[in-house]
């Protein structure tokens, strides 16, 4: 066993996880606060849409990934008609980017939506009456202010991403230095009967998300509110 | 012409407001019991709240009508708000809330413009502490100096001074008179406090619960209710005669209904 070996799973985990984080804050953050503070028609099929991923087994929303994201999904007939070659995106980092963030999506919005419901709704309205737009209001007030929240959330939301599993092998593979992430490096050490490996793995897995744990709860606190 | 004519209706679970009224320039007092919808009023002159039907016109622009599908949002409307909680943005220093109010003005001139307001309101050595460092008192004087940052068309109070300590209170009672008096936009404010309500209102607007709405000033109000229910309202308290001497000369307008007062 060598630090070698868990190198590259670590990387790569925490690249996919990264990404997929960034997304979510990009994404995930304008939609809890669309869903926490406006009504609107269809409003509980968005939000079904969005939890689903959280009671689907990750292989389901994985399956539906691939008839999105696969060479012969969605994104590959678009790709077809753009550029005359059917491209997928599966079985590279990206795809288990994309795994991640669907996956991960639901416990940032829950947590951000939570947060965000929770400003007292005449901070909102003050800053509307000083004149501020809906997303100055939204960018200036009410999501700093739920700003804890919203750490806590996409905090989970990279936690959930770095240990991602079922999606990931759907849409990713498990191809040795290309989308072997930490979790499918546990999976192959254990198939492969190699308890050490998988051993060290766990415990770096676990440090990992220690770490990344105690790091948001110090963001949060420091976050003046 | 009247200031500020309201006329709403507005459904909500267990309760129907149901009122109009109009009232010149000046101090105007919303006045009656809780629940009487004075504070649902106020936030929809501001614009937080539709009405489900009705009209609001200040200074004869129409910012809402719910017949001609006129509908100007808080956002442009330029209409003050203090509230009893003060609604002071906790994340930021005094002298920040001050700034995000002077959107249109010019980045360079709006801390020179936040720290005048300040000065004005005797609060500028508060300019960067947070609002939770700030007493009751200081609060509110911070948050008039927000409101007053937008050059309101008008100034609305909602309770500003009800958890406040009594002499605290006094003394922010004759600060809001001043500064009414210095801006000349007319306020309206809501209180439950009958000796407030008398000193302040050039206008008396009471809410009698019932869905009746007597405007005019205190001494006519108190000495000729138009129902039992705001007899017994303006006379639940004992108002010394001196209050109403102090009370500017009365100014306008007797109605039920906006409808009424052409």
């Amino acid at each position: 066993m060598d630090m070698s070996t868990i190198a590259f799973p670590l990387r790569l985990s925490l690249q996919v996880a990264g990404v997929s984080t960034v997304f979510v804050a990009l994404i995930g953050v304008p939609l809890a606060y669309v869903l926490a503070t406006k009504k609107f028609p269809g409003k509980q099929v968005a939000d079904v849409a969005v939890m689903l991923p959280m009671v689907l087994p990750p292989i389901v929303t994985g399956y539906y990934l691939l008839l999105i994201i696969g060479k012969n999904g969605l994104f590959g007939h678009f790709m077809q008609a753009v550029t005359g070659t059917a491209v997928g995106l599966t079985f590279t980092w990206q795809a288990a980017a994309i795994a991640s963030f669907a996956i991960s999506l639901p416990l940032g919005v829950t947590t951000a939506r939570a947060a965000i419901s929770a400003v007292d709704p005449a901070h909102g309205d003050a800053s509307r009456t000083l004149g501020r737009s809906e997303i100055e209001t939204a960018l200036f007030v009410v999501i700093p202010l739920a700003a804890r929240g919203i750490i806590a959330g996409l905090a989970l939301s990279f936690a959930r991403a770095v240990g991602e599993f079922g999606a990931t092998i759907m849409v990713a593979g498990n191809i040795p230095g290309r989308t072997n992430t930490m979790a499918l490096e546990v999976y192959n050490a254990v198939i492969y009967g190699d308890w050490r490996t998988a051993t060290m793995l766990v415990v770096v897995f676990t440090v990992v998300s220690a770490v990344v744990l105690l790091g948001a709860t110090k963001l949060s606190a420091a976050v003046v509110q | 012409m009247s200031a500020l004519s309201v006329t709403l209706r507005k459904k909500l679970p267990g309760f129907d407001l149901d009122v109009g009224w109009a009232v010149r320039d000046g101090f105007t007092v919303l006045f009656g019991y809780s629940g009487a919808g004075k504070s649902l009023t106020l936030s929809m002159i501001a614009g937080t709240l539709r009405p489900d039907e009705g009209r609001v016109v200040l200074g004869g622009e129409s910012l809402c009508d719910t017949r001609a599908g006129v509908w100007v949002p808080a956002q442009k409307r330029r209409i003050g708000y203090v509230s009893q909680g003060s609604q002071l943005f906790p994340h930021m220093t005094v002298v920040g809330n001050v700034e995000y109010a002077l959107k249109s003005t010019p980045r360079k001139e709006r801390r020179p413009r936040a720290t005048e307001l300040l000065e004005r309101l005797r609060v500028v050595e508060l300019a960067d502490k947070r609002p939770h460092e700030l007493s009751g008192g200081q609060k509110q004087r911070c948050a008039l100096a927000r409101a007053l940052a937008l050059e309101p068309q008008a100034l609305l109070l909602d309770e500003p001074l009800s958890a406040l300590d009594l002499p605290i209170r006094v003394e922010m009672r004759e600060l809001l008179r001043a500064v009414q008096r210095d801006t000349g936009v007319p306020f309206v404010m809501v209180t439950h406090d009958l000796v407030e309500a008398c000193t302040l209102a050039d206008t008396l607007v009471v809410y009698s619960g019932t869905g009746a709405v007597q405007v005019g000033s205190p001494a006519e109000l108190v000495g000729n209710p138009a129902t039992p229910e705001i007899r017994k309202l303006l006379h639940a308290m004992e108002v010394p005669e001196a209050v109403f001497d102090q009370a500017r000369a009365p100014r306008l307008v007797t109605s039920r209904r906006e409808e009424h007062v052409a």
